[in-house]
């Protein structure tokens, strides 16, 4: 295998590219044949030279590479959440083992049209549900750092493939976290833009007021490649709105003129955050001072009821969303002589209990004696949230919080107790109930309270609406001064 | 799994506790206004592409069980 090669980043592979100095088929054939290695499950689909799949579903790869687009000749990993003309896209669930969707979704195209190609369609959490990756109908990626740990989730095999080289950048989407607490517990840079910058067409809906697509990658320069190229409006997504003037490359080196609230609801008193973690961040609000900003104290007094606001919300949306997996029109049917009972079979068998639990969740909480209760209240908890972070964002630029409360767990640690699994998502809600972007840098190693070997932590940035550019731009400064080193302690590579 | 409902729908009912009097709902966090596009045919995905995904196509359509069976 050829390492040079793997170790490039996006945005050196593709100036090499463009220079002529690197042949994009050679590019690609060094990431095939990574791929091709895939020990941690990362990957549910891998483009085979050649093969009818590629032909269709590659197809940018059977042209000439125009060395003149901004990611020419760049392998991306595509959650398996996205549809796929031509490439099999399950969303992570056996109930849409096969398919092969008619279309491409909007993000991919982008890509696409920017010059990258779809390497491989990446392991998920079913329809994105998941904080391990665990509840993948196809079994669970693998954290690259420990293969004993997960990789988070639900974009856990696009953060595993990052993470573990297999590829060089990723997609994936977040709806309460699921691009950035991966992002973390891989060590790898993970972005969920404000809510509208990329169109949500062709992304299997799971909450359709809280679902965004964002990049994975190794660094924030990369990232902001990315989201360069796919942000935009959409005809085929009313929502989409793009980001006015697009994004910027960031080149930030002091975060002078810059102020950060740390929110003690989601930082500084907090329950459940490890001491390792708590280090990490308290040594990272430590380099943003010597970077020349100013750092103080905030608060965010709704923010700790985002979890419960959270699992109300995006269950019945998602209780709606998957009405449409029914055995008639695509995937999985269970043959039966009576229609109501072959929905039933159909949906028993092709969904697995997470999926279960939350359908449950919310057409309990949407139905007739309950809704106010639940849903309408959530509702008004979600306005709560928003002010919060309006009148914090009066004050100051950014809000920084640690992106997971933990380092990766083990396999299996949290499958008994699905709350548990839920509070993994604790510092990661709020923002897209706001609708505000974040990103999440690997900020340091810690050990697992308890002890065991070191593991990445992240440390997560919020703005406001809409400041996507100039989130990316403090969270490229702060990246030079942490000085992350991937290969430290793990990896596979 | 009814235990576990329970126990999520406990951690969820903390927000009853909350003094939510007069708070708009929010339902889409951006602002945003219906826009009309002009109502120009287009090319759509062509049926065969379409049911050759299905479980069951038959005559150009999809094909279910009967409900009264």
């Amino acid at each position: 295998m050829n390492q040079e090669l793997i170790e490039l980043t996006v945005a050196e592979a593709a100036e090499r590219v463009r220079s002529g100095e690197l042949g994009a088929d050679e590019y690609l054939a060094a990431y095939r044949e990574a791929a091709a290695g895939d020990s941690l499950n990362a990957l549910l689909w891998r483009a085979e030279e050649g093969s009818q799949a590629d032909l269709e579903g590659t197809r940018a790869s059977q042209d000439e590479v125009d060395p003149d687009r901004p990611l020419a000749g760049i392998p991306v990993a595509v959650k398996d959440i996205f549809c796929t003309e031509g490439i099999p896209t399950t969303a992570g669930s056996r109930i849409l083992e096969g398919y092969r969707p008619p279309y491409t979704a909007t993000a991919v195209r982008r890509l696409r049209d920017a010059g990258a190609r779809v390497l491989g369609k990446a392991n998920m959490d079913e329809f994105a549900m998941g904080s391990s990756n665990e509840n993948s109908g196809y079994g669970p990626a693998l954290n690259p750092w420990d293969s004993g740990r997960v990789p988070g989730g639900s974009s856990g095999g696009s953060a595993a493939a990052v993470a573990g080289r297999l590829a060089p950048c990723a997609i994936g989407t977040d709806t309460g976290g699921s691009i950035r607490q991966p992002a973390a517990l891989c060590g790898i840079v993970g972005m969920k833009p404000t809510y509208g910058a990329v169109s949500r067409y062709g992304m299997i809906a799971f909450a359709s007021s809280l679902d965004q697509c964002g990049p994975l990658t190794r660094n924030v320069t990369d990232a902001a490649l990315l989201l360069q190229a796919m942000e935009g409006r959409d005809a085929c997504d009313s929502t989409s709105v793009g980001i006015e003037g697009g994004i910027d490359l960031p080149s930030r080196e002091d975060l002078k003129g810059l102020s950060f609230g740390v929110p003690r609801e989601l930082a500084g008193e907090a329950e459940g955050i490890e001491s390792g973690v708590r280090e990490i961040f308290e040594r990272t609000v430590a380099l943003i001072e010597e970077l020349g900003g100013e750092v103080s104290e905030t608060e965010l007094p709704h923010a700790p009821h985002g979890i419960s606001a959270y699992y109300v919300l995006a269950p019945a949306e998602a209780s709606a969303n998957l009405a449409r997996f029914d055995g008639v029109r695509y995937g999985l049917r269970v043959e039966s002589e009576d229609l109501t009972e072959m929905y039933e079979e159909t949906r028993a068998r092709g969904f697995g209990p997470e999926v279960k639990r939350r359908i449950m969740l919310g057409t309990y909480a949407l139905s007739s004696g309950y809704y106010e209760a639940y849903y309408g209240r959530a509702q008004r908890v979600r306005t709560k949230i928003a002010e919060d972070f309006a009148k914090a964002f009066e004050r100051f630029d950014f809000v920084v919080t640690p992106t997971s409360p933990t380092v990766a767990f083990k396999l299996g640690e949290r499958t008994d107790d699905p709350l548990a699994m839920y509070l993994s998502d604790y510092c990661t809600v709020p923002m897209p109930l706001a609708g505000i972007p974040a990103i999440s840098i690997p900020a340091g190693l810690a050990q697992p309270d308890g002890g065991g070997s070191d593991l990445p932590v992240g440390f997560q940035i919020a703005g406001p609406a809409f400041s996507d550019s100039a989130m990316l731009d403090a969270a490229f400064a702060l990246e030079g001064a942490i000085a992350f080193q991937r290969n430290g302690a793990g990896g596979t590579a | 799994m009814a235990g576990e409902l329970s126990g999520i729908l406990d951690h969820v009912d903390r927000i009853s506790e909350l003094d939510l009097e007069g708070v708009e709902p929010t339902s889409h966090v951006i602002a945003l206004e219906n826009v009309l596009r002009p109502d120009e045919p287009r090319p759509s995905w062509s049926r065969d592409d379409v049911l050759e995904r299905a479980p069951d196509p038959a005559s150009g359509a999809f094909r279910v069980p009967s409900p009264q069976a």
